[in-house]
Order: structure tokens, then sequence, then C-alpha cells
């Protein structure tokens, strides 16, 4: 008896001991992004690496290909991904389902509370938080300085679209390749749709009523729209249809834009004077408002979250836990300098003193973080939370018509009343045949 | 200037404008790995610049460029063996013994590549997942066989319909079995079409994107997979992309290079009888 009571302990003390060894050797697979933040994370990884144990096999790819990459993946429980990343717009649609893991348990020291209260709303269903903020960001006006004295106007720090439109005239010269108002044109959900949705609620607009009937023929809509072809075609650069983030971005970096409303995150890259020619000339404000400031500013964060069908969690968690940190937000200050220390995800990043001098631009991109309300997003009430998206599945198809429609418009292919009409035929379509309202 | 001298000059223009113009692309793109990232979209776009190895030595740092290739190699002559392996009976059968559905068989197999590829991922995800494919070099050898077998199928049709018949009943009446008949005869006597075949199979699975992208995270993933991740939708990622781009093509260009020869003999093989 004595014998087989002793076999069986021995027989659980190796289980566990093996149970234990397996957590701690794990191969985890990692798909994400190609964006400059995440490549700080893969060079910062063998840290973690080390500290556990566990090895990472990292998989990165185009935005596009990894959210159908990982939508397949989940949908059919294939369990190729341990930990993906995601942003805003997915976590809650993906938490609803079920697909993703929730991660309100990572521990007391993990500090929740340092959060910023909209980042994690943003990344929560339900009061569950499904994805953990890799970083943040808001959208906010980067203007020139330096062109702004010349023309003697100041820049106020709420200003109205009317006084950019206003200023852009003041600052276009076509003759020097200088351009007032540079702003996204590229067609798309997540491109020209970021711009224009934020400037739609601005003007007192919303996508969609309390029944989730589709607004695009409203008045704010078209006061919107035809605000913005009107200055991109007289104040913007040529071709500006092909102009996305990072076509805008070099066109400002190289001087070329007066003004530019767009990411927070493209805040370091400007002020960096190796990849900037305006570093020292270019100030920053809130994004512009209307008869609204409610949903003028976008939100965005990229997270991390870890599908339901991976088979590694505790590792996993290990590792989300790790690189959204604190201390890692501090490793990477040290490592590569504060201005590249991923920001919009934690109110101690803001307190950091090295963080303030690294980045002046800091309180002007928390207090645009922190306003960007997602529940809020629209002067009148809307069945929604989003502020440049709105978090249902559909939005990504409805969006990216929409924004083909309003790039025709700018193109000069269709006028704007036509573009609108035909944007509000596809997506009372696509609503209907989805089953709203629900 | 005499008139055929004339026409033979005009054609001559002609001919560097078409073969300047389908190399432009490739010429732009391996122009720009070697420019900085703000160089890469200056408006107007700039001929004359500073070169820089920079890019190079970013994606060398970033990826195993040496494990993505192996796999591309792997991938693509193991798909085009098994390919050819298949379709050579098939053509033959078809060539030299064809039954009332031959026709019909044969368009019915290339009207399969209309389909879009997306229409079946789901399907075929799941019988990955359930095989434990995902992710493994045999996973997608089958996947691109399967891919390119209609054309594999109809281009050995197409040149085994050159090979006289009568070679073939020569060597049955001195008695070859079918094996022998194909082995010593019809494959000897096909190799030029035999080898163009198998070098447009290894250039389609060497540049498929939809399925690696799909089927592959990181042990079999190939070079179109290696591309795709230099992509980024925030910050300037082109010089870079055209760095990775032009190694992950440089093998196939160098192998289609040094093979064109026997490309262009198989491609005009039975041209002229």
């Amino acid at each position: 008896m004595q014998l087989r009571q002793l076999s069986l302990v021995s027989a659980a003390v190796w289980i566990a001991g093996t149970g234990l060894a397996l957590a701690q050797g794990q191969t985890l697979t990692i798909a994400t992004v190609n964006n400059a933040d995440m490549i700080i994370m893969q060079r910062l990884s063998p840290k973690w690496e080390q500290a556990t144990g566990n090895k990472l096999n990292w998989v990165v790819l185009e935005e596009n290909v990894l959210r159908q990459r990982a939508t397949t993946d989940i949908a059919t429980k294939g369990g190729q991904f341990d930990i993906i990343t995601i942003g805003s717009y997915e976590a809650p649609i993906w938490g609803k389902q079920n697909w993703l893991v929730p991660l309100n348990d990572l521990g007391a020291d993990y500090d929740y509370a340092d959060i910023i209260p909209s980042v994690m709303n943003g990344l929560s269903y339900d009061g569950k938080l499904y994805a953990v903020p890799f970083y943040a960001e808001s959208s906010f006006t980067f203007y020139r300085k330096d062109l702004f004295d010349q023309a003697g106007i100041k820049m106020p720090d709420k200003p109205t679209y009317d006084q950019i439109a206003e200023y852009a005239a003041k600052l276009t010269d076509k003759s020097k390749e200088q351009y007032g108002f540079c702003q996204r044109g590229k067609p798309g959900w997540g491109e020209n749709m970021a711009f224009v949705g934020p400037m739609v609620n601005a003007f007192g607009g919303r996508w969609f009523n309390e029944k989730w009937e589709p607004q695009l023929t409203t008045e704010p809509w078209k006061n919107a729209i035809n605000y913005y072809v009107k200055n991109m075609r007289e104040y913007g650069p040529p071709g500006a249809t092909a102009n996305g983030h990072n076509e805008n971005r070099a066109l400002f970096a190289t001087g070329h834009c007066a003004m530019w409303v767009d990411a927070t995150s493209a805040a370091g890259y400007i002020y960096n004077p190796k990849e900037s020619q305006v570093a020292d000339k270019t100030a920053f404000t809130a994004a512009p408002v209307e008869v609204t400031s409610n949903g003028s500013g976008w939100f965005w964060a990229w997270a991390l979250g870890i599908p339901a069908s991976s088979k590694k969690v505790d590792a996993a968690k290990s590792f989300v836990k790790w690189a959204t940190s604190k201390e890692y937000i501090t490793l990477v200050g040290g490592e590569s300098g504060w201005v590249a220390a991923p920001p919009g995800t934690r109110k101690s990043t803001y307190d950091n003193p090295e963080y303030q001098k690294a980045a002046p631009f800091a309180k002007v991109v928390y207090d645009a973080i922190v306003n960007a309300d997602l529940t809020k997003p629209t002067k009148d009430p809307v069945p929604y939370i989003g502020i440049q998206y709105v978090a249902i599945p559909e939005f990504q198809g409805i969006g990216t018509a929409v924004g083909q429609q309003i790039a025709a418009a700018l193109a000069g292919q269709t006028t704007v009343e036509q573009a609108l009409e035909t944007a509000q035929r596809s997506t009372e379509r696509t609503m209907k045949q989805a089953g709203y309202p629900k | 200037m005499h008139p055929k001298t004339r026409e033979k000059l005009i054609l001559t223009l002609v001919g560097w404008l078409a073969a300047g113009l389908i190399f432009f692309p490739i010429f732009w793109m391996i122009l720009t790995s070697f420019k900085p990232e703000v160089e890469a979209i200056a408006t107007p776009p700039r001929l004359f610049f500073t070169p820089t190895l920079e890019n190079y030595v970013t994606v060398r740092e970033r990826a195993d460029y040496i494990h993505f290739a192996m796999n591309s190699i792997i991938i693509s002559v193991g798909a085009t063996l098994l390919a050819t392996l298949i379709a050579v009976p098939a053509a033959y059968a078809m060539a030299f013994f064809p039954g009332k559905r031959t026709k019909d068989l044969l368009l019915w197999m290339l009207s399969t590549k209309m389909m879009p590829a997306v229409g079946v991922l789901i399907p075929i995800y799941l019988l990955f997942r359930d095989t434990g494919a995902i992710d493994t070099r045999w996973g997608l050898i089958v996947v691109y066989t399967l891919m390119n077998l209609p054309i594999v199928v109809w281009m050995l049709y197409t040149f085994f319909k050159e090979v006289p018949k009568d070679i073939l009943e020569a060597g049955r009446m001195d008695g070859a079995k079918p094996k022998q008949e194909v082995w010593m005869l019809l494959l000897p006597l096909s190799l030029p079409g035999i080898a163009s075949t198998a070098l447009l199979s290894i250039i389609l699975c060497w540049n498929e994107a939809f399925w690696s992208l799909n089927l592959t995270t990181s042990q079999a993933a190939p070079l179109t997979t290696f591309i795709a991740s230099f992509s980024a939708p925030e910050g300037l990622f082109w010089a870079k992309l055209s760095a990775a781009s032009t190694i992950a093509i440089a093998p196939i260009l160098v192998f289609g290079w040094m093979s064109q020869r026997q490309l262009v003999r198989g491609l005009t093989f039975g041209a002229v009888k």
C-alpha cells in the first residue's frame, strides 16, 4: 500500500515538474504589424525570453493581411497564434465574439489604474478588457510655426475648421510647392475616413441615428464634405487622392505643408531632426472643432490580445503583461531614448520628467487622448462607440465604400451631393443585409 | 535610308521600348532600394541621389533571409516536381489516346483556375488545420501542385501533341511498353517543352502570395511572406520594401536569365515542323 502511495506521489511530482518545465520553455507565436514601436518591442523581447525561458516566434505582416490572417485563424480555431497585435476597432468586436481571452487578471502589480481611462474603454467590451494597450494615439494639428509667425498668425489652442481654412488660404504658395491644407485623400476606412470621420463629428454629423439609420445625406455631412473637397482642391497638394498618412507625413517632414491634422504618434517622427527637415519649426495644437468638440480628435490604440484558441495562455499573458508594463516603457526610454517610448497608454509616462523633456508635445498628446471619449463621439446621441470608426464588423466595408465615394468627389469624378447619395444607398443596403436595427 | 533598313530600325526601337516598359518597374524597385526612405517617396521622383546600403542592412538585421529563401526553393521545386510527375502521364494519355471528352476535361481543368482563391480559403484552411498542414512545407507543396496542375497539364499536352505519333508507334512496334515509350522516346523528344513548363511552374510558385500568406506563419514561410513583413501602416517603408523585394526576386531573376535559351526554345518548340 505504501509503495503504491509512494509511486502515486512520485508520478504526481513528475507530472507537476514536467508541466512546470513546459510552462517555462514554451515557444509562442506572435503576429504583429511593422510599426516602429513594434520593431523596438521585437528588438527588446530577448530580455523577456531570457527571464522566462520562453521563446518568441515573430510573424510580421502588413496590417490588412494580419487582420485577415488572424480572423481566419481565430474563426476556425486554427490556434496558429498565441499573441496578436490588434487595433481598438477589433478588440471590442472580437471580445464580443469570445475570440479573445479577457485580460483583467494580470495582477495588482500591472497597475490597471495607471492606464488612461479612454484607452481602457476603447479596448473593453462589457466591462472586460480584451487587449492590453501597446501604444495609443489621438489626432491633432501639426503646424509650421515659422510660417505662422511670418504671416503674423497666432494658432489658437482649439482652432475651428473655418479658421483652418482661413490660415490655409494665407499660407498656400503653390509656386514654392507649399500647401496650407495637407490631409488624407487615399480612400479607405483607416485612411481618408480616419480624417473625415472626426471632421464630420466636429460639423455635428454622425454615421447612424439611434435607430441605426445611415445619416450620410444630412446637412452636417454635406457641409463637412463640401468644406473638405473645396479646401483640399484649393490649398492641398496635387494628387491628394493618393495621399495617406505616410505620404502626408513625408510631405510635412520635407517642408511642403503648413498644416496637417493627423496621428499624435507621428509627433516623435516630425520632431526628430534625423528624419524631418522641420523638426525645429513645428508646433502642435488640438484637432480642429466646428459646431461641437465631441469626437473632433480620433482615437486609436495598437494593443496585444491573446486568441481564445491559443494553448499557451499563461505564457502569452506573461509576455503581454511585460510588453505593456511601466517597466517596459522605462526600458525603452533607457535603451532607445525617451522620445521613442510607446506613447498614449499610461499616465505615468506623461508624469515622467524625462519623457516631458524629450517630448515637448507630451501635454497636447495626453490631453487629446484623455478627451477622446469613444462613448460620446458626436453632438447628437448615437447607438455605437468609436470616433473615426463605428465598432461593428460591417464598418470596414462601409467605411471603405464611403471613402471611395469621397475620394471620387475630391478627384472631381462626381459631385459631393452625388457621392453622399451613393454612399447613403450603399450603407443602407449593407446595414439592411446585416439585419439592423438589432 | 533603305525602306528595309528603316523597317528594321523601327522594329528594333519598338522591341527596345517594349523591353524597357516591362523592365522599368523592376529597375525602379532596384533603384529605390538604394535610396534613403525620404528620397524614396520624394515628389518629383529623383533619378540621381546618394546611394545607401542602409536598407539592405536593416532588412538583413530584421529577418532571416536564408530561412525564407530556402523555403521558397524547396516549395517551388517540390511543387514543380510533383506537378510534372502527375501531369506527364495525364498529358500523355490525353495527347495520344484522346477520348470523346478529353477536350472538355482539359477545358474544365483550366476553368478551375478562374475561381478566386479566396473562395476556397476557409475549406482549405480547415483541411489544413485538421491534417496539421498549416505552416508546413509539404502543405504548401500540395497546394501549389494543385494550383499549377491545370497549366502544367495543358502545356505538356500541347508539347506532346507536337511529337509525331509515328515515332511512338515505331517504338511500340519494336516492343516498347508505355513506360518505356514515355521515358525513352516522348520525354527526350519534348525535353525543351518540359523544361519551359517546369520553369514557368517554378516562377509561378515563387511569386505566389495568397496561399503562402494565409497558410504559413514562420516555419514554412517563403519569400513572399518575407516581403510582406516590410510594409507598414505608419512610417516610411518603401525603400526597405524595395530592398526586401530585390533580394527576394534576385534568385529567380538569375535562374530565369541563365535558362532563357531553354525557355525560348521550349516556348517555340514545334512552331516550325
